[in-house]
C-alpha cells in the first residue's frame, strides 16, 4: 500500500501537473469530482486559446476553431458552478483567467487590420461618410460662412489681412502687392523640389486643422466650428487679395488642384467633430458616454480617410502643381478629383451599411 | 437609513486584505457570468506607451539607414534636375507615407490580433478591451481600436511636435509652445481623473485597458493521501470532530489554501500551531503538511456540503 502510494508520488514528479491534477479514484469531494469531468475540456480550450493568442492561427485545425465558442461556454458555465459549489480558490481563478481569454477571442475584433482596410475602401468609408451628412451640411455652411465672413471683412478694412492671415502665408501676398508679384507665386514654380514641398505639406496647418477639428468634437463641437470658420476666413481674405488685381479665377485653379481633396478633407473632419460634439449635447436615450462612443467610432472611420486624402493632397500638392502649370488644366484636375470624391462617397453604394 | 452616494452605488464592501479592489471592475459577459477584470495600473500604461514607441523609433531609423546604404551602394543620388533623381524623390515620397503610416500601423495591427496588446502592452501584461456598457460586456470591434489611437496622436504626439517646434523656433513663439505642453498635461493626466482610467482615445472609443494574466491550473489540494486524514511520512491519522472544523470559515479555508501552496515551512508551522490551539489538537511538529492538508480537505468538504444546503460561512466570526 504505501509502496504504491511511493509510486504514485514519484510518478508525479514526472508527469505534468495539470494532467493528472485530480485522480478519479482519489476524488472525494464532490467539487473535485466536478472539476475531473470538465477537466479535459478546460485543458483543450487552454491550448487552442494560447495557440491564437501566440499568432499561430493557421495550424489550428478547422475542428478546433469550431470548437472555441462552445469550449468557451463550456468554461463559462463551469465557472458559475464552481463557485456556487467549490472552495477552491485556485481553480475559481484559474477559470476565471480562462473564460476571460477565451472570451477576448470569442469577442474580439472580427477582422484583420488587411480586411479591415479592403472592407473600408470598398464601401464603409462611404458609408460612414454618408452617416455624417446632417454634419456635412453644417460644416459645409460654416466653411461658405468662413469664406464669406473674410472676404467681407478684408473688404472692409485691409488691415484685417493682416489680423487674419497669419505671418507663415502672408511673406509677400499681401494687400498692395502688385499684380506681378502675385501672379509669380502661383506659376512658374517648375523648379521646386517637390519632396522637400511633400514633407512641408504633410505637417502643414491642413493637417494640423483637420485633426485639431476632430479632436475638439469633444468640446461639445464649438471649437471644431469656429476652427472651421476661421480657417476659412483666411481662405476668404486670400481670394480677396487675389481678387482686387484680377487674378480670382487663376488662384483658385492653383487652389484646386489639390485644394478640392483638401478642403474636403477639412470639411469631413469638420463634419466628424461636430458629429461629435453634437452626439455628446444631444446624447438622446444614450448615456452621454456611450452616445461620444458611438458617434466617436463612427467619426474615427471617417477620420481614417481623412488622414488618406490628406497624403493624396499632399502628393498632389508635391508634384502635380509643379507639372501642370495653367490654370484651365490646373481647374480640370481639382474639379476631376473633387467629382471624384463626391461620386465615390455619395454614389458608391456597393455593401456597408452606416 | 444611510445615505447612499450614487457614484459608490454598487461597489462591494471593501475587505482589507484587497488592494485590487479599487482597480477591479465586475463585467457580464452575453452567457450572463460575471467576469473580474482589473483595469490595467497607469504606470504599466505608461511603460507600455515607452517600450513601444521605442520600438517603432528603432524600426524606422533602422529601417531608413538600411535603404540609404542600399541606394548609396546601387550609386542612386537624391540631388540634380534629372529623371533619376526625380525618381528617387517619388521613392523618398513613398518612404514618408511609409513612415508615417508605419507608427498607426503599429499600433492597429497588434491591437487587432488575438492578443488585442502591442508588443510594449504584451512585456507589461496588459490589453485592449471594449468597455462595459452598463455591466455587460461588449465585443472590441475594429473601429473602437482604430479611434483610441488615432486620437492618441492629438493627445500626445501632436501637442508635444507643437511645443517643441515653438520650443525651437525661439522666443516670439512661447505662448504657442506653453499652451501646447498644457494640453499635453492635461490629457497626459485625464486618466488619473476618472474612475476607470481612462485615456481620451478610451473615453472616445469605448474601450479600456485591462491586465490580462493568465494562470495554470493549479493541483488539487483536496485528492492527496495526507487530505484523506492519512500522514504519508508518520502514518498518523488525522480525523477532525465537526466542531473542530466549525471554528473556521470560508476565509480561513482560502487562507490556508494559499499558505499550503506557497509551502512555506515556517508560515506553514505557525498556521498548523495557531488551528491546534484554536481547537485545542496538540499534533506533533514535523508533520505540519499532512496535518494541514487533512484539516484543509476536511473543512473544504464541511463548508462544501454547507453550500449545497445554503449555508455559507464567510469567516470565522459568522455563525
Amino acid at each position: 500500500m504505501a509502496s504504491s502510494a511511493l509510486a504514485r508520488t514519484i510518478g508525479g514528479w514526472f508527469t505534468k501537473a495539470p494532467q493528472q491534477a485530480v485522480a478519479a479514484e482519489q476524488a472525494a469531494l464532490r467539487s473535485d469530482r466536478f472539476r475531473l469531468e470538465r477537466e479535459g475540456d478546460w485543458t483543450r480550450l487552454d491550448a487552442i486559446v494560447t495557440r491564437m493568442e501566440s499568432g499561430r492561427m493557421r495550424k489550428l485545425s478547422d475542428e478546433d476553431l469550431l470548437a472555441l465558442p462552445v469550449l468557451y461556454r463550456t468554461a463559462a458555465s463551469s465557472l458559475s458552478i464552481a463557485r456556487e459549489t467549490s472552495l477552491d480558490a485556485a481553480l475559481v481563478a484559474y477559470l476565471e483567467t480562462l473564460t476571460q481569454r477565451a472570451w477576448f477571442l470569442v469577442y474580439g475584433p472580427r477582422a484583420s487590420l488587411w480586411s479591415w482596410f479592403k472592407r473600408f475602401l470598398g464601401g464603409e468609408w462611404s458609408a460612414a461618410v454618408r452617416g455624417l451628412g446632417f454634419d456635412i451640411l453644417v460644416a459645409l455652411a460654416l466653411m461658405v460662412a468662413g469664406v464669406a465672413v473674410g472676404w467681407l471683412l478684408v473688404a472692409a478694412n485691409p488691415e484685417w489681412y493682416y489680423a487674419l492671415v497669419s505671418s507663415g502665408f502672408a511673406d509677400e501676398r499681401v494687400p498692395g502687392a502688385s499684380r506681378e508679384v502675385l501672379h509669380g507665386t502661383l506659376f512658374g514654380n517648375q523648379d521646386q523640389d517637390g519632396m522637400s514641398v511633400f514633407a512641408a505639406q504633410l505637417f502643414s496647418n491642413n493637417a494640423r486643422v483637420s485633426i485639431l477639428c476632430f479632436a475638439l468634437g469633444f468640446a461639445f463641437g464649438l471649437p471644431t466650428m469656429l476652427l472651421l470658420i476661421q480657417n476659412t476666413a483666411l481662405l476668404g481674405a486670400m481670394l480677396w487679395l487675389y481678387h482686387g488685381q484680377g487674378l480670382l479665377l487663376d488662384f483658385i485653379g492653383w487652389l484646386s488642384i489639390h485644394g478640392t481633396t483638401e478642403l474636403f478633407a477639412i470639411l469631413l473632419a469638420g463634419a466628424s467633430g461636430i458629429h461629435i460634439g453634437r452626439a455628446m449635447a444631444f446624447p438622446g436615450n444614450a448615456s452621454v458616454l456611450d452616445a461620444a462612443a458611438t458617434a466617436g467610432r463612427r467619426a474615427a472611420q471617417v477620420m481614417t480617410g481623412v488622414v488618406l486624402m490628406l497624403i493624396v493632397a499632399a502628393i498632389l500638392e508635391g508634384f502635380a502643381r509643379q507639372l501642370v502649370d495653367s490654370t484651365p488644366s490646373r481647374l480640370t484636375v481639382g474639379g476631376f478629383m473633387l467629382v471624384a470624391w463626391t461620386g465615390y462617397f455619395f454614389a458608391f453604394r456597393r455593401g456597408g451599411k452606416a | 437609513m444611510a445615505i447612499a452616494l450614487p457614484f459608490r452605488k454598487g461597489r462591494a464592501p471593501r475587505t482589507p486584505l484587497d488592494h485590487e479592489d479599487r482597480r477591479r471592475r465586475m463585467v457580464i459577459t452575453p452567457e450572463g457570468v460575471p467576469l473580474p477584470f482589473l483595469l490595467a495600473s497607469r504606470g504599466a500604461r505608461a511603460a507600455a506607451l515607452f517600450l513601444d514607441l521605442a520600438m517603432i523609433v528603432g524600426a524606422m531609423i533602422g529601417m531608413t539607414l538600411i535603404l540609404m546604404k542600399v541606394a548609396e551602394g546601387v550609386g542612386l543620388d537624391v540631388e540634380g534636375k534629372n529623371p533619376a533623381a526625380h525618381a528617387m524623390q517619388a521613392l523618398g515620397v513613398l518612404w514618408i507615407v511609409a513612415l508615417f503610416l508605419f507608427r498607426n500601423a503599429w499600433f492597429l495591427f497588434f491591437e487587432l490580433g488575438a492578443r488585442g496588446a502591442t508588443p510594449g502592452k504584451r512585456i507589461t501584461g496588459i490589453r485592449v478591451a471594449a468597455r462595459a456598457s452598463g455591466s455587460s460586456g461588449a465585443r472590441l470591434t475594429t473601429e473602437a481600436v482604430i479611434a483610441r489611437n488615432l486620437v492618441r496622436d492629438i493627445e500626445l504626439f501632436m501637442p508635444l511636435v507643437f511645443f517643441f517646434s515653438a520650443w525651437a523656433e525661439g522666443s516670439d513663439t512661447d505662448l504657442a509652445g506653453w499652451a501646447g505642453l498644457a494640453w499635453f498635461l492635461i490629457f497626459a493626466f485625464f486618466p488619473f481623473f476618472n474612475r476607470d482610467r481612462l485615456r481620451c482615445g478610451d473615453l472616445i472609443a469605448g474601450t479600456w485597458v485591462v491586465e490580462a494574466p493568465k494562470r495554470k491550473l493549479e493541483q488539487a489540494l483536496s485528492t492527496g493521501t495526507a487530505a484523506r486524514g492519512t500522514s504519508a511520512e508518520t502514518g498518523a491519522q488525522y480525523r477532525f470532530s465537526d466542531a473542530d472544523l466549525a471554528v473556521y470559515g470560508e476565509m480561513e479555508l482560502q487562507v490556508l489554501e494559499r499558505v499550503l501552496r506557497d509551502s512555506r515551512e515556517e508560515a506553514m508551522r505557525d498556521v498548523a500551531q495557531t488551528i491546534c490551539r484554536k481547537i485545542g489538537w496538540s499534533a506533533g511538529s514535523g508533520d505540519e503538511r499532512a496535518f494541514l492538508e487533512a484539516y484543509y480537505a476536511q473543512l473544504r468538504a464541511r463548508l462544501e456540503t454547507g453550500m449545497r444546503f445554503g449555508r455559507r460561512k464567510a469567516n470565522k466570526h459568522s455563525s
